[in-house]
This record gives C-alpha cells, sequence and structure tokens, in this order.
C-alpha cells in the first residue's frame, strides 16, 4: 500500500462536489436523488480511507452504517417521488411548489 | 509504480468520469447505469483500502438492491420522459459550477494542511484484520457499537412501513371491480 490516504480523500471531494452540482443543476427528482447517493458514496470512500490512515476499524463500521442508512433513506425518498408522481404527472421538482410562498 | 498505485490511476478517472456522465445524461436510465459504473469503482477502491466486506457490501446493496429500486421506479414513472434541462432561476448553472470549483479548492487546501501530500508510512493494517476483514469487523460491530447496529434494525424496519404507507394507492369505490356489490 503506497497510495498516498490524501489521494482517496481528494477523489472523495471531487465526487462529493458532483454529487453537489447534480442536486444544483437537475430539476428531475429521480436525478437528483441518485446524486445524493453519489455524495454518500464519496463520504463512505473518506470514511475508510481515515480507517486505512488511522489503523483501525471505526471508519469502516461507520460507512456501514451509513450504508444503512442510505438504503432506509432511499426507500423512503423513492416513495415519496413516486407519490408525487401520482398527484402531479411528473417527477420534476420545479412542478412541486405547493409549499412556495 | 506499484500495483495498488496502478488501481488507483485507472479506477479514480473512471470514477470521476462515471460521475460526469451520470449528471449530464439526459435519460434517466442512463444516469442510473452511469452510477452503477461510479458505485463499482468506489467497492474496487474500498479494496484497496483494505476493506473486502465493505467491497462485497457495496456491490450487492448498492449496485445490487438500491440500483434495482431506482430502475424499478424509473420504469415505474415511464421512461420515455426527457428532462429538460433549462434554467429556472437566471445564472444559476454558473453559480453552481464555481461555488462547486470553490468546495473543491477548500476540501484540497484542508487535505493539504492536514495530512500534506507526503507518502508517509500508514500504519500496518495487516494486524488489525487479523483472522480475516469480517471476523475482525464483527468483533468491533457486536462490541462497542452493539447498540446502533440493534437500532438501525428499528431504523429499516420504520422506513419500510413508511415507504408501505406512502405508495399504497388510495382505493376509490369505482376503481374496485371485483366487490361483490360492483359485481351485481
Amino acid at each position: 500500500m503506497r497510495t498516498p490516504i490524501s489521494f482517496f480523500l481528494l477523489l472523495s471531494a471531487v465526487l462529493f462536489t458532483l454529487g453537489t452540482l447534480g442536486v444544483l443543476l437537475r430539476r428531475n427528482a429521480l436525478v437528483i436523488f441518485m446524486s445524493i447517493e453519489l455524495q454518500l458514496n464519496a463520504v463512505n470512500l473518506a470514511l475508510v480511507a481515515f480507517s486505512r490512515q488511522w489503523g483501525n476499524l471505526n471508519g469502516q463500521v461507520l460507512a456501514f452504517f451509513s450504508m444503512v442508512v442510505a438504503a432506509a433513506e432511499v426507500v423512503v425518498g423513492l416513495a415519496i417521488i413516486v407519490s408525487l408522481y401520482r398527484k402531479r404527472r411528473s417527477a420534476d421538482v420545479d412542478e412541486a411548489s405547493l409549499l412556495r410562498w | 509504480m506499484n500495483a495498488d498505485l496502478v488501481v488507483f490511476w485507472v479506477t479514480a478517472p473512471l470514477s470521476v468520469f462515471a460521475a460526469v456522465a451520470m449528471i449530464l445524461s439526459r435519460n434517466a436510465v442512463h444516469a442510473a447505469l452511469w452510477l452503477i459504473v461510479n458505485l463499482f469503482t468506489l467497492a474496487v477502491l474500498f479494496l484497496v483500502l483494505g476493506s473486502p466486506f465493505l467491497f462485497v457490501v457495496q456491490i450487492i446493496v448498492y449496485a445490487g438492491a438500491i440500483m434495482v429500486l431506482f430502475l424499478f421506479v424509473i420504469m415505474l414513472l415511464g421512461v420515455d420522459q426527457q428532462a429538460s434541462l433549462r434554467e429556472t432561476i437566471r445564472g444559476q448553472r454558473w453559480l453552481a459550477v464555481v461555488l462547486g470549483l470553490g468546495l473543491v479548492a477548500e476540501i484540497f487546501f484542508a487535505v493539504r494542511l492536514g495530512l500534506g501530500l507526503s507518502r508517509g508510512a500508514l500504519p500496518d493494517f495487516a494486524r488489525v484484520n487479523e483472522g480475516g476483514n469480517i471476523r475482525a469487523l464483527a468483533e468491533v460491530l457486536f462490541g462497542p457499537y452493539f447498540f446502533p447496529f440493534e437500532v438501525t434494525s428499528i431504523l429499516l424496519i420504520v422506513a419500510a412501513i413508511g415507504a408501505m404507507l406512502h405508495g399504497r394507492r388510495r382505493v376509490q369505490d369505482e376503481d374496485v371491480i371485483d366487490m361483490p356489490a360492483a359485481a351485481e
């Protein structure tokens, strides 16, 4: 193992930023959701890299828990998108403006 | 040039490319497929970082279960609709790109200051993973992290029930065709 940990952290930063850009630029609720998944995965990579850096397994356990929470989040979020689509006939986030002032 | 550096320089650009392609693809199915490529590259990087358990879990849970759920919902909503890439708020796109570049620069300098880009010696990970990564992980997970682990089971049950309630269709009387009263 000669790859510096900072390489992994910088890759994680780039992927997290790409996920953020996806959330900001896209209007389709499903693609926004996928971008959030990308952000979660970038953070997981950073956690596993930290685990390698410090030589213990706490980071890997935290990444494991983050996967569990991501699975729960995807289930509920996709159910909300489906019910939103039933009401509005569209998965566009601009259409869901009921709570806007 | 040793092996894991080669693996890193093969998978990292592929990972970034898949992420960019996911953001820019108009079709939601293409975006999902690019996301699967990205998740696979991250799984390989987990393997490089000495975590075979998370490598397997990443492929089974993310590239398997979660992406199937995504594709299922995409099929449910209709795949033929093309996403409009028009801007609804003027200047939002450029502002987002500039702020994103700022975020990358910020994290870059934070990593540079905190860790440095030097090749410092890492602790020996073989000692931690003694008896296999899964065994070592289980000893941590069912030791100090036992209570949070049990709490996640409640979280998963609540998420499943919540999704069921959200996804349920309200049954209207005229929709029910196999009721005995409707058949008469």
